[in-house]
């Protein structure tokens, strides 16, 4: 029996969901009385997994790794669950834990509930609460077989520290060849990704022009943010749609949300919902979002938004 | 080529959202239900492979008698023909079960489907049936080229994009900005009556699992009210002391 967690990293650090999966795992542990396993790939400095509960950490360095095809990975994790005996197999929910989860599950015949925001409602029966319907609503799903997989919702559980004595092994399986192969990579260098992003600054139609964003891209470097939009922002080719955040685009979990010119359409509330907490800034006092959001500035965004920036400057240089 | 387009039957994205007994079943009152957004951009990037490259397109859904009017919808967009497992959707590997033995009985090569849904947005479908049918996969598509078996895709990740190559036969979970909100296609009149002539064939689900039960709803907390600022201090000095998220 064990509890198996995927420890994502990236260019050999561990990313921040993945200490949360930790934490989520470490504490399933105690709550079902079994032991935590961490598995991850290439990675040679495991403390920060100890330092948040990781009992057995397995280091994965197949060559058969250094593909880009989910379906090996998922072998991998499938290989080490099936070593360490695992009971339930826990993932996160970054573009990487999503693809590869319901392969895992599939694999191992295992039930998997994805977007699980907190430790199970219950143990036998096995139910855990997700989110559903784009944010408005919880729902409480039993996961029925022996094997379960979890893929647990970003920012939703926290980070715990738990510092533990741990056991690190190289875990190599054989794994078949990829049959997807990545030919290039496009990223933008030096920006904060929506995914990873403690603070969001987004903004929308308010804006009036595309060539209106000098001030808000000042608030997201002053605050150390990711930059958003709503859709029509990205519909009307104001901003690319990578940056669209909403019920079909990209889900903000952030800490803060700081919606500028964006009056809060229902769909665009479905993907700013599960962050903590939201500012509005709108010369409508009526707009929607208002009812949403924790914060509010009732004025034109022009104005605000500059002034913002001025004290914001002014404040990171006496709190650091 | 033969490409199946899954389609999921979904409440559409201004929905109010409610539950009836004891919370357990989503309440359908009032509510209209329409193609699944992430699969209507699917079918639409679809089309472009029956207009260009000759490819026939079939639709399927998971749903009971009444998800054939978004079956049809998807016809009058200009698929060819329409499958509609006689099911109730709930379990996601239930689902993907019934896909691969309609992409079985039916040689599908090319099967493409949302990213997830809007309803549970479990994003567990096209996964799990790549991984039954033993299909090559690739998840948050944006870009499709086919040249012959070769698949070229363009695969959303954090802060931008993959391009990946593979081959058929192939499952993708595809998403907005595959094509553009304006290539999006309203039916015409033409297209809604030829609709009602193409063959939309309704099939039984086979014995399969259901590894999951959703068991009942609960509609987040109320939140207290929005507090009205009226300054920049103001505002720093909440987010700093009160909400302590700078």
């Amino acid at each position: 029996m064990s509890i198996l967690v995927f420890a994502e990293s990236s260019e050999g650090k561990f990313k921040k969901v993945a200490l949360e999966v930790t934490s989520y795992g470490k504490k399933l542990a105690e709550q079902m009385q079994t032991n935590l396993v961490v598995v991850t790939a290439f990675v040679e400095d495991t403390t920060p997994l100890a330092k948040y509960g990781a009992g057995k950490i397995l280091i994965g360095n197949s060559d058969g790794l250094k593909t880009s095809d989910a379906m090996v990975y998922a072998d991998f994790l499938v290989a080490a669950a099936n070593q360490e005996n695992a009971d339930v197999v826990i993932i996160d929910s970054s573009v990487n834990g999503v693809f590869v989860a319901p392969l895992v599950a599939a694999k191992l015949q295992a039930g998997y509930a994805s977007n699980v925001v907190a430790l199970p409602n219950s143990l036998s029966p096995f139910v855990v609460k997700r989110k559903a319907f784009s944010n408005k609503a919880f729902n409480n799903t039993e996961i029925k077989t022996a094997t379960k997989v979890i893929g647990l919702a970003k920012n939703s559980f926290g980070l715990f520290e738990n510092p533990t004595e741990s056991s690190v092994e190289t875990f190599s399986p054989d794994l078949p060849d990829g049959r997807v192969n990545r030919t290039s990579v496009e990223t933008a260098s030096g920006i904060v990704t929506i995914a990873d992003a403690d603070i969001i600054v987004s903004a929308g139609r308010g804006l009036k022009s595309g060539d209106n964003w000098g001030m808000v891209e000042d608030l997201v470097e002053v605050l150390g943010a990711a930059i958003a939009c709503s859709k029509p922002v990205s519909d009307l080719g104001w901003r690319s749609h990578t940056e669209h955040v909403g019920q079909t685009g990209k889900q903000a979990s952030s800490n803060l949300y700081i919606a500028i010119g964006i009056s809060g359409a229902i769909q665009h509330l479905a993907g700013v919902n599960s962050s903590k907490v939201k500012v509005v800034i709108n010369t409508d006092a009526e707009a929607p979002f208002f009812k949403s959001a924790e914060y509010g500035m009732i004025g034109d965004a022009f104005e605000i938004v500059p002034k913002l920036v001025d004290k914001l400057r002014t404040f990171k240089a006496e709190n650091g | 080529m033969k490409v199946l387009v899954c389609i999921s039957n979904v409440p559409d994205t201004t929905s109010k959202i409610n539950f009836t007994e004891n919370d357990t079943k989503f309440d359908t009152n009032g509510v209209q239900f329409v193609i699944n957004p992430h699969d209507e951009y699917t079918l639409t990037r679809a089309m472009w492979f029956k207009e260009k490259q000759g490819a026939s397109i079939t639709v399927v859904t998971i749903g009971n008698q009444s998800s054939e009017a978004t079956l049809r919808k998807a016809l009058a967009i200009g698929a060819d023909d329409a499958i509609r497992v006689n099911a109730e959707a709930t379990d996601g590997y239930f689902v993907a079960q019934q896909l691969a033995e309609v992409v079985k009985n039916g040689g599908y090569e090319l099967v493409l489907a949302g990213r997830e849904s809007i309803d549970y947005n479990g994003g567990m479908v096209p996964g799990m049936l790549a991984s039954i049918l033993d299909y090559n996969f690739v998840n948050a598509v944006i870009g499709i080229e086919v040249i012959d078996s070769k698949v070229v895709v363009s695969r959303e990740i954090d802060g931008g994009k993959e391009i990946m190559e593979s081959s058929l036969p192939m499952v993708l979970g595809a998403q907005k900005g595959i094509v553009q909100e304006t290539e999006l296609r309203i039916p015409n009149m033409r297209g809604i009556m030829m609709a009602r002539k193409k063959p939309l064939t309704v099939v039984e689900p086979v014995e399969a699992e259901e590894m999951t039960v959703a068991q009942n709803f609960e509609k987040p907390e109320a939140k207290s009210a929005c507090k009205i600022v009226e300054s920049v201090d103001e505002l720093i000095d909440l987010l700093h002391n009160e909400a302590k998220v700078i």
